[in-house]
């Protein structure tokens, strides 16, 4: 744990404003030349509950959350005010401070509002300080804030605090504050900005040692979440049709997506429950539009049906599944990677779906970019799986990522001049033709949009023929099932022309390897560098294609180690079953370490999982992990 | 150029065009009501001056599900009770499309209630036909939404202790902005009354009764049948709700008492249609989403374009 780095964690109630400020705070930092990583905790209420940002910058590329922080903005309202709110919200007024302290770093800051918490009411208090050597400001934030404006502007205090106490220039945070507001409101932040820095440096002595680190990455960055990333790619391929019940966390890009689909000619539909909105994505699809919709957990448990439909009528769409800690409606507010069977098995009879899980921001917009690609000419269900930690966790990414042509081509379409010379039978285009030399590539034969002369024909539920009518012959059966089944083939071939398709991340020659998929990426890469550096032999890879599996790549990776832990957030090895399933092989090198406690893994959690399995040596008992065998114990 | 040249094609339309080859026997019984939803449907569109390839049909499971299969355009035979999401996307998609989805009294008072409530509420323009027999067919004769109280069935063997629905009043009280009923033995009025619903810029319901001879015995179960306008005994506005909503109740007491009231129940032209409230309030494109795709010349907007507020 290396303190060239800022962990910086601002804690209060849902409803305190914590999340702008937050975001506000990481754009500064980012504008000072930093890289930085936000993680969002909070509870599944709308005010009151312990809640939480982290935001983590350093002059290196950040991948996690880090371990533990080492500066703690405690603010602490929207609690119980009153004997009726406290039977709701309960008396949770010591909460910022108290809740937070487990996970600060030895040597690290607190500032608190003082207007709000009393330390004292903390038993051991004092004497936690002295041992972690942490160093303490109280601050009457509230007052300050209740002098030059209102209450609520308590968080500006604490911010103007943090830059004194950091060494930070406050020129950034004035910036960002301009962009935002205007008039009294601004005038008044602003004061209360100024007045809480230069009271910090005027009142107190700084005996903490943690400054904001120097930055200096000098390519334009911007701060986005992995919602951003998906909703960016989905426009940047030409999708202009969304629908979605809301539902957390997916709501995020759902939301990202209705805010900027109207203005770019684009329709954005909230509908009655999740079967009507993926079915509206088939609807919108079938009648030549580029769709999408999505859901978390359980609201993607009601799009199994329409999945299958878009399956077996091949209307290519794209679904987002974002992932929260189950089982039911479980945790609403917290990550977990236990959706993965279900989005790799659900419908009826041998369905097939492509399935993709980016591991960061920018991923997430390059692997919606390829699931449309892949949805619109293979004429399949694409699903991109990610979960409630990259949703609403910002990551700095060159600006230059998102600097892609838009890719409207909507796939294996017939034209109509095409459709002159189509073969057609009883009056219908034979759209489901299953003829090799004319069905085009990969089992996919070309389609039809309603509204296209001479294209005419029935896309049906039920097993249909080259029409599109019901047919229960066992030879159309075969024939077509074949055909549709052959696609992910095709599929898994195209992705892995792509050179560096499920890239490996440390030394090639590597002893040992970590496997994972999804949010958990950047988090091992750093347990990685960090096992490397203490003298390990270890390499890691993070499988971002789920279905189709890249069998060779991960063949390749787990023949050239001794053994492999494989990483993710749930308590049944979802992801190792499925590995074992898809290779056939591996048991005996394959070991879990598995995290399901509504946190996301940091990285020493890795490092430590990772020397307990061989040696024995790491006590895991501190955390919330657990190590299992791929063949059992 | 557009992409869709069958849009709009000014021609003379015969009503064999919409004849697929394919047999409708493969599902339905002799004497089976849907036979007659099929040939008014048939007979409404050169009406309407629509031709197969800028027709639209989403049907849902069932026998009526098969509507799609023997009515020749572009057909989606989707899941039972989701004929509606899947039409009106597309819709929405298309405007230029007719757009007509398709049910049974299972399937859309049943499993697809809730698509039916909040697709009225939201005054899609389309048709959407409910083929009501009061009877699941193609399971083989269970209780339905609107088989009568104590109406006795494999499912229901002590006799149904349930209310039937009543589809017209649900109809209006969502909000459908059309609501008519027919019937299979009727094909004049039926077709006058497709006819009129697709025409209408909204939400046209329009309940169909079909017999079943198969499961519901007597096939002649809507015989003798009242058109209430053109009954001397009906007096009513039907642009009037309280009005409407009056007639629809007695219609819908008298249904299971063998008093079969059919026609024009509610129809209201001014209010706007769902895709034009929501061209005005900026929510969608005056243009064809579809069109948009073929259009070489079309410029896409890209997401670079909004990463100034991530700066």
């Amino acid at each position: 744990m290396t303190d060239d780095e800022l962990i910086w964690r601002i804690a209060g109630g849902s409803g305190d404003g914590i999340d702008s400020t937050s975001q506000n705070f990481a754009k500064a930092l980012m504008r000072s030349g930093l890289n930085v990583f936000t993680h969002r905790h909070y509870p599944s209420r709308i005010r009151g509950g312990h809640t939480y940002v982290e935001i983590r910058a350093k002059d290196e590329p950040v991948k996690s959350r880090g371990d533990n922080y080492n500066f703690l903005l405690a603010l602490g309202d929207s609690f119980a005010r009153n004997p009726q709110e406290e039977a709701y919200y309960g008396n949770e007024e010591i909460k910022p401070l108290s809740e937070n302290l487990d996970e600060l770093r030895e040597g690290g800051v607190i500032v608190y509002d003082s207007g709000l918490l009393d330390a004292s009411e903390i038993e051991d208090f004092d004497q936690r300080v002295e041992e972690n050597d942490w160093h303490v400001y109280d601050l009457d934030l509230r007052g300050l804030a209740k002098e030059h404006g209102r209450e609520v502007m308590r968080n500006t205090a604490g911010v103007g605090a943090t830059a004194a106490l950091l060494d930070m220039d406050l020129q950034y945070i004035e910036d960002l504050m301009e962009d935002a507001m205007s008039g009294d409101v601004l005038e008044a932040n602003l004061q209360i900005l100024e007045e809480a820095y230069e009271s910090v440096n005027d009142d107190y002595e700084h005996t903490h040692d943690i400054r904001a680190p120097t930055g200096s990455t000098d390519d334009e960055q911007v701060l986005v979440s992995g919602s951003h990333g998906i909703a960016y790619g989905a426009l940047d391929e030409g999708c202009r049709f969304i629908s979605g019940y809301p539902m957390t966390p997916w709501t995020d890009v759902y939301t990202i997506m209705t805010q900027h689909l109207p203005e770019m000619g684009g329709i954005s539909e909230q509908v009655e429950d999740e079967i009507a909105a993926a079915s509206l994505a088939i609807g919108a699809s079938h009648a030549g539009a580029k769709a999408m919709s999505g859901s978390s957990g359980g609201g993607f448990a009601l799009m199994s049906e329409p999945l299958g439909l878009a399956e077996i009528t091949e209307t290519p769409i794209v679904l987002v599944e974002a992932m929260r800690a189950g089982p039911s409606t479980g945790m609403p507010t917290k990550p977990e990677q236990g959706d993965l069977e279900h989005v790799l098995y659900t419908s009826q009879g041998d369905s097939n779906r492509v399935v993709f899980a980016p591991g960061d921001p920018a991923e997430c917009y390059e692997q919606t970019r390829k699931a449309f690609e892949i949805a619109y000419e293979y004429q399949i269900p694409a699903i991109v799986l990610y979960d409630q930690k990259l949703s609403g966790g910002h990551q700095t990414v060159p600006e230059d990522h998102f600097d892609e042509e838009p890719n409207p081509d909507i796939g294996s379409v017939v034209t109509e001049a095409e459709l002159e010379e189509a073969v057609q039978e009883a009056g219908r285009f034979k759209r489901y033709m299953y003829d090799d030399e004319d069905s085009g590539f990969g089992g996919v034969s070309r389609r039809s949009i309603p509204g296209q002369k001479g294209g005419n024909f029935l896309a049906s539920g039920n097993e249909h023929n080259e029409v599109g009518h019901i047919s229960e012959d066992p030879n159309n059966r075969v024939v077509q099932m074949n055909r549709r089944m052959s696609k992910l083939d095709a599929i898994r071939d195209e992705l892995a022309e792509n050179a560096d398709h499920q890239p490996v991340y440390g030394p090639e020659d590597a002893e040992y390897g970590i496997l994972s998929f999804g949010s958990t990426k950047g988090v091992i890469e750093e347990a990685v560098d960090r096992l490397n550096d203490d003298g390990h032999s270890v390499k890691a890879m993070n499988v971002s294609d789920i279905m189709p599996f890249p069998k060779d790549d991960v063949t390749a990776f787990l023949e050239s180690v001794d053994e492999s832990l494989v990483v993710e957030m749930n308590a049944s090895a979802q992801f190792r079953r499925h590995v074992q399933g898809q290779l056939g092989r591996f048991g005996e090198k394959l070991y879990s370490l598995l995290k399901y406690d509504g946190n996301p893994f940091e990285p020493e959690e890795v490092v430590s999982g990772f020397e307990s399995r061989l040696g024995g040596e790491a006590d895991l008992s501190q955390y919330n992990v657990r190590i299992e065998s791929a063949t059992g114990d | 150029m557009s992409a869709f040249n069958a849009i709009g094609e000014e021609r003379d339309i015969d009503r064999d065009e919409f004849t697929p080859e394919i047999e409708p026997q493969a599902t339905w019984c002799p004497g089976c009501g849907d036979f007659g939803v099929l040939k008014a449907l048939k007979q409404a569109m050169p009406e309407v001056g629509r031709n197969p390839e800028e027709t639209l049909l989403v049907t849902g499971i069932g026998c009526s599900g098969k509507l799609s299969s023997y009515f020749r355009s572009y057909g989606f035979h989707s899941i039972h009770g989701r004929s509606l999401p899947v039409a009106r996307a597309a819709k929405m998609a298309n405007p230029d499309l007719e757009v007509i989805a398709a049910g049974g009294d299972g399937d859309g008072y049943g499993i697809g209630g809730n698509h039916f409530m909040h697709t009225a509420r939201e005054n899609h323009d389309m048709t959407y036909i409910v083929f009501d027999n009061e009877i699941f067919g193609l399971t083989k004769g269970q209780t339905s939404p609107t088989s009568p109280k104590g109406h006795k069935s494999k499912t229901q063997p002590h006799g149904s202790a349930k209310q039937p629905i009543r589809p017209l009043s649900l109809a209006l009280t969502s909000g459908a902005s059309y609501v008519a009923r027919t019937a299979a033995v009727n094909p004049n009025q039926a077709k006058e009354i497709l006819t009129e619903a697709m025409e209408h810029d909204g939400f046209a319901h329009v309940d169909f009764l079909t017999q079943c001879p198969t499961w519901n015995k007597d096939a002649k179960q809507y015989v003798p049948y009242i058109d209430v306008q053109d009954s001397d005994d009906y007096d009513f506005d039907i642009t009037d709700r309280g009005e409407a909503s009056e007639m629809m109740q007695e219609a819908e007491d008298a249904l299971y008492e063998g008093k079969v009231l059919t026609g024009r129940f509610y129809h209201d032209e001014d209010r706007p249609s769902y895709q034009q409230e929501k061209r005005n309030a900026g929510d969608m494109p005056e243009e064809p989403l579809a069109e948009r795709y073929f259009d070489d010349d079309y410029e896409w907007e890209r997401s670079y374009d909004l990463l100034d507020r991530h700066k």
